[in-house]
C-alpha cells in the first residue's frame, strides 16, 4: 500500500476524513472502488478500539430481585453485570480456549489433580486494594465453603483444598480433572476483595468499569476505571449502562428508536423483521444451550428402553428447528453435546424422525395407553408450540401424547426434576465433562433423567483424568453414545443466541459461550 | 365540621384499618399457599439441597408461619418494613424509590385525564346526541375498549419508533432532569389517559344529563342563562358525587392497576417491583407492596365517600 493510501485511511479511522472523500481521493490515486472498500475497513480495525462514549444495552433477565452477589447471579443481567465490574481467573475465549486474565499462569501436576495458578501482579481493585493471592483464596474458599449459598458451588464440590503459596493459589482436588481451568471460567467466580467475606454485594472488583448506579431490576451504570490492568483490551466506552427490559417488543422498539445499543435474546419469530430495520443487524451464534423433553429412566412407564427408544424416533428435529428456531440453531442428536464443545466426536450417527421404527419399539415396549407429557412457556420459549408439534409426529408414530400445561409459575421447583416427562432447557457447560457431572452422573443434583449407568459414571471419571486428548475424545464418543441409546433425554435442537446491535457499535464478536459476546460486550466492543 | 361528620370519618378510618389488617392476613396465607419458596426462587434450576437448606436457615423460613407473621406484623407497626429476603435489600428504601415513581405516573395521568373528562363529559352534554357528542364518545369509547398494552404499542410504533418524539424506554432514575423526566413519561401518560378517560367522561356525562332533566334547570334555562353556565353552575354541583366517586376509582387504578404499562414502558413502578417479588416468594415486600395497594385504594374510597356526603346536604343530616 502506498504511503499516501495508508495516510489517508489512517485519517479515515481516525473519524478525520469521511468514507466519501477517502473514496474520491483513492479513485484519484487510481485504486479500484472495491480495494478501496476494503482497505477501508482493515484500516478501521487496525486503528482499534475507539475510547470514549456511553455504551447501552436493553436487555432480558433482570429483576428487582438481583444482588451484586456473584454468588446469587442465576440471570442474564447479574451475569452480563458481573462481567462488566470484575474478572475472573481465566476466561475462555470464542473459539473455546482457556485465556488467562488474573491468572498469569495456569500449570498442573501430571496427574492433573493439583492445579497452580500464578497471580497476575499489579492488578488494582476499584476500592484501591492490590490484588494478592489471600483474596483469590478467599473467593474460591466462600464459594466452596460447607455453609455456601453459591450457584458455583455444584462445580467447586470436587476441590479438596485451596491454599496460598507465595503469589500463587494451588487448589487440590478430590480427583484428577484436566478441565480445571474451565471451571474457573465460571461467572460466578469473580474475584473480590478479601473474597467479598466482608462485603459480598459490594460491587467491588478488577474489571473495566466501576459500578456506580445499581438499581436492580431497572437499570445499572458503571464507569471506566481508571487503573484497569488491561485497559487497551477492555472498557472502551466512558460509561456503559444496562437497562433492564423484560418485554421483547419493547426491547426491539428501544433499540429501533436508538435508546441502546444492543439487545439481547430477540425472538426467534420477529429476527426477519429486525433484520429489515436500518441501522440495526442480528449477530447470532450457534452455542451449547439446548431445549430438551426429559424422562425419568426409573419411573413407569419410561423404565422401558423401548418406550424412551419411540418417543425419541418420533421426533421431528428438522421441523422443532424449522418451526420453533425458525432456523435459528441446529438440530440436537439425543445427547447433550454438539460441535461448540471441545472433543466431539462428529461421527455419531444423527437420528431422524422414523414413525416406522417408533412404532416397533412403542409395541415391544408393550406400553398401553398415552403417554403425559408436561410443559410450560418457561421451559424454553416456544415451548407449548413445541409440544404440540411434537404431539402430532407421536400421532403419526401411532402414540398418544396427552400434554399438561403447568403454570409458569414454580415450574423450576413443582414440575421440573420431579415429574417424569417434561420440557426443559440446559444453558450448556464449557466442556462435556462438566455438562455430564452435572446432570448425568448418577449422583449429581440435577441428574434430571434419572439417568443410573455405572459404565457411564466409570468411563467419566476415567475421561476427566485422562490428559491424551485422542484417549479421552473415544471415551466421550462412547459416553455420548449411551445417553443418545439409552438415556431418558430427547434432544431436539440447540438453540442459537441472538443478539441485535447497532451500527454505531463496532468489535462485535459473537462468542459461542453465551450471548452478548459471551457477556462482555460492554467491555470489548466500542462506539465506533 | 359538624360532630356527625367527625364520628363519620372517624368510622371510615377505624374500618380502614380493619380491612387493612384483614389484608394482610389474606396476602400471608396466599404467598404461603404458592407452590415453592423463597429460597428455592433465588436459586431457581441451579439449586443444590445444600444450597437451599443453607440459604432456608440463613433466611429464617424454618420458623412456623404464623411466627413470621407476628414478627413481620411487629415491624409494620413499629414503622419498620424489613428487609427483603431475595437481596438483602432494605424494603421501606427500594420500595419508597418505586412509590414515588408509580405516584408521579399517576399524578400526572391524573392532572391530565381528569379535567380532561369532566370537560369533555360537560361539551358532550352541552352538545348532546349531535356529531360532537357522538365523536367523543366514540373515541373515548374505543380507547377504553383496546386493551392498554396494544394502545401502548401504538404509541410506541408510531410516536417512539417512527416520529422518534418521545423515548419508548421511560426508565427514570434519581436525579434526572425535570424535562427528560417527562419526556421519559409522556407515552406511558398518555396511554394512561386514553385508558381512564371514558369512564370518568361517560360518567360526568350521565349525571350531568340525569340532573338535567330537574325542574329547576329549566328555571335556570328559563332565566336566559348561557347553556355552559347551566351546565357549570347549577347541574355539575348536584352531580359532584357519582363525578368523584369514578375519578376516585380510576385514580386507584392509575396506583394499584398499571404493571401492564409498566412493563411495556420499562417504568420502575411498584407493579413490576410486586411481580418481581411474587415470583421470587418474597414475602416481605409482598406483604409490603400489598398494604400500600389496598391503602391507597382503601383511602380513596373514603374521599369518594366523604365527598359524596359533603356534597350532598341530605347525606349530612341523616334522621
Amino acid at each position: 500500500m502506498s504511503d499516501e493510501l495508508k495516510y489517508l485511511s489512517d485519517r479515515v479511522a481516525r473519524g478525520l476524513m469521511n468514507r466519501r472523500a477517502f473514496m474520491g481521493r483513492a479513485t484519484a490515486l487510481g485504486v479500484g472502488a472495491t480495494m478501496a472498500g476494503s482497505l477501508l475497513s482493515s484500516a478501521a480495525f487496525a486503528a482499534g478500539p475507539q475510547k470514549g462514549g456511553i455504551l447501552k444495552a436493553g436487555m432480558v433477565g433482570g429483576e428487582s430481585t438481583n444482588s451484586l452477589d456473584p454468588a446469587t447471579f442465576a440471570s442474564q443481567v447479574p451475569f452480563a453485570l458481573g462481567r462488566c465490574w470484575g474478572d475472573t481467573l481465566v476466561e475462555t475465549s470464542p473459539t473455546g480456549d482457556i485465556v488467562n486474565r488474573l491468572a498469569e499462569e495456569v500449570s498442573a501436576s501430571p496427574d492433573a489433580r493439583v492445579w497452580t495458578f500464578k497471580i497476575r501482579s499489579g492488578v488494582t481493585f476499584h476500592n484501591g486494594k492490590t490484588l494478592d493471592a489471600a483474596d483469590v483464596v478467599a473467593t474460591l474458599r466462600r464459594h466452596s465453603g460447607e455453609d455456601t449459598k453459591s450457584g458455583a458451588l455444584g462445580i467447586m464440590r470436587g476441590i479438596e483444598t485451596i491454599s496460598q503459596d507465595g503469589d500463587n493459589v494451588v487448589v487440590a482436588l478430590k480427583n484428577p480433572n484436566a478441565d480445571l481451568p474451565y471451571l474457573m471460567s465460571d461467572y460466578h467466580l469473580i474475584i473480590q476483595p478479601n473474597g467479598g467475606n466482608d462485603a459480598p454485594d459490594a460491587g467491588i472488583g478488577t474489571g473495566p468499569y466501576k459500578v456506580v448506579v445499581n438499581d436492580p431490576g431497572v437499570r445499572h451504570v458503571g464507569e471506566r476505571f481508571a487503573d484497569y490492568w488491561d485497559a487497551p483490551n477492555r472498557g472502551h466506552a466512558d460509561q456503559f449502562e444496562i437497562i433492564v427490559i423484560n418485554d421483547a417488543t419493547a426491547r426491539t422498539a428501544a433499540l429501533q428508536g436508538g435508546q441502546v445499543h444492543m439487545v439481547n435474546r430477540v425472538e426467534p419469530k420477529i429476527v426477519d423483521l429486525v433484520k429489515r430495520v436500518p441501522g440495526v443487524s442480528i449477530k447470532n451464534v450457534g452455542g451449547r444451550g439446548h431445549y430438551v423433553f426429559i424422562m425419568h429412566c426409573n419411573t413407569a412407564p419410561f423404565d422401558n428402553n423401548d418406550l424412551r427408544l419411540a418417543l425419541k424416533y418420533a421426533m421431528d428435529r428438522e421441523q422443532m428447528v424449522d418451526k420453533i428456531l425458525r432456523g435459528y440453531g441446529t438440530v440436537g442428536n439425543d445427547m447433550p453435546i454438539n460441535g461448540a464443545y471441545p472433543l466431539f466426536d462428529e461421527s455419531i450417527p444423527q437420528r431422524s424422525f422414523d414413525p416406522d421404527k417408533a412404532k416397533f419399539h412403542f409395541k415391544k415396549s408393550g406400553h398401553d395407553g398415552s403417554v403425559l407429557l408436561r410443559t410450560s412457556d418457561v421451559s424454553f420459549p416456544g415451548a407449548v408450540d413445541a409440544a404440540q408439534l411434537y404431539q402430532e409426529s407421536c400421532q403419526k408414530a401411532g402414540i398418544t401424547l396427552e400434554i399438561k400445561r403447568e403454570p409458569g409459575d414454580g415450574y423450576w421447583s413443582e414440575v421440573w426434576n420431579k415429574q417424569p416427562f417434561c420440557t426443559s432447557y440446559w444453558g450448556g457447560r464449557s466442556t462435556q465433562d462438566q455438562m455430564y457431572s452435572t446432570a448425568y452422573l448418577s449422583s449429581a443434583d440435577w441428574n434430571d433423567t434419572r439417568f443410573f449407568n455405572e459404565k457411564f459414571d466409570k468411563m467419566l471419571l476415567e475421561a476427566r483424568a485422562e490428559l491424551d486428548l485422542a484417549k479421552r475424545k473415544a471415551l466421550y464418543s462412547e459416553m455420548g453414545t449411551i445417553v443418545r441409546d439409552e438415556g431418558g433425554l430427547i434432544m431436539p435442537m440447540f438453540n442459537d443466541f441472538i443478539d441485535a446491535v447497532s451500527d454505531k457499535v463496532a468489535g462485535y464478536n459473537v462468542d459461542p459461550g453465551a450471548e452478548l459476546m459471551n457477556g462482555y460486550a460492554l467491555s470489548k466492543a466500542w462506539l465506533a | 365540621m359538624s360532630p356527625a361528620i367527625v364520628k363519620l370519618i372517624a368510622q371510615r378510618l377505624a374500618l380502614g384499618v380493619l380491612l387493612l389488617l384483614a389484608v394482610s392476613v389474606l396476602i400471608f396465607v396466599g404467598t404461603q399457599l404458592l407452590p415453592g419458596d423463597v429460597a428455592q426462587a433465588i436459586l431457581g434450576q441451579s439449586a443444590t439441597p445444600e444450597a437451599l437448606a443453607n440459604l432456608r436457615a440463613e433466611l429464617g423460613l424454618n420458623e412456623p408461619a404464623y411466627l413470621r407473621y407476628f414478627d413481620w406484623l411487629g415491624g409494620i407497626l413499629t414503622g419498620d418494613l424489613g428487609t427483603a429476603l431475595s437481596n438483602g435489600q432494605d424494603i421501606s428504601e427500594s420500595l419508597g424509590k418505586r412509590l414515588s415513581n408509580t405516584l408521579f405516573l399517576a399524578m400526572w395521568a391524573a392532572i391530565v385525564s381528569v379535567p380532561l373528562a369532566i370537560l369533555l363529559g360537560l361539551v358532550a352534554v352541552q352538545h348532546r346526541n349531535g356529531f360532537i357528542d357522538k365523536l367523543i364518545s366514540a373515541t373515548t369509547l374505543t380507547s377504553i375498549s383496546l386493551p392498554e398494552f396494544f394502545i401502548g404499542y401504538l404509541l410506541v410504533y408510531f410516536v417512539a419508533v417512527e416520529l422518534q418524539w418521545f423515548p419508548s424506554v421511560s426508565t427514570v432514575y434519581d436525579g434526572m432532569p425535570f424535562n427528560e423526566r417527562m419526556s421519559a413519561i409522556a407515552l406511558p401518560c398518555a396511554t394512561l389517559t386514553l385508558v381512564v378517560l371514558a369512564h370518568m367522561m361517560r360518567m360526568t356525562r350521565a349525571a350531568i344529563l340525569n340532573v338535567m332533566q330537574s325542574a329547576y334547570i329549566e328555571t335556570a334555562e328559563l332565566k336566559g342563562l348561557s347553556p355552559f353556565r347551566v351546565i357549570f353552575h347549577h347541574a355539575f354541583p348536584n352531580a359532584i358525587a357519582p363525578i368523584v366517586n369514578v375519578v376516585m376509582l380510576n385514580l386507584a387504578f392509575l396506583v394499584v392497576g398499571v404493571v401492564v404499562v409498566e412493563v411495556i414502558f420499562v417504568y420502575p413502578g411498584m407493579g413490576q417491583y410486586l411481580v418481581d417479588h411474587v415470583s421470587k416468594r418474597d414475602i416481605p415486600v409482598v406483604q409490603a407492596c400489598g398494604m400500600i395497594f389496598a391503602a391507597v385504594y382503601i383511602s380513596l374510597n373514603i374521599v369518594a365517600d366523604i365527598v359524596a356526603i359533603v356534597a350532598n346536604p341530605r347525606l349530612r343530616h341523616p334522621k
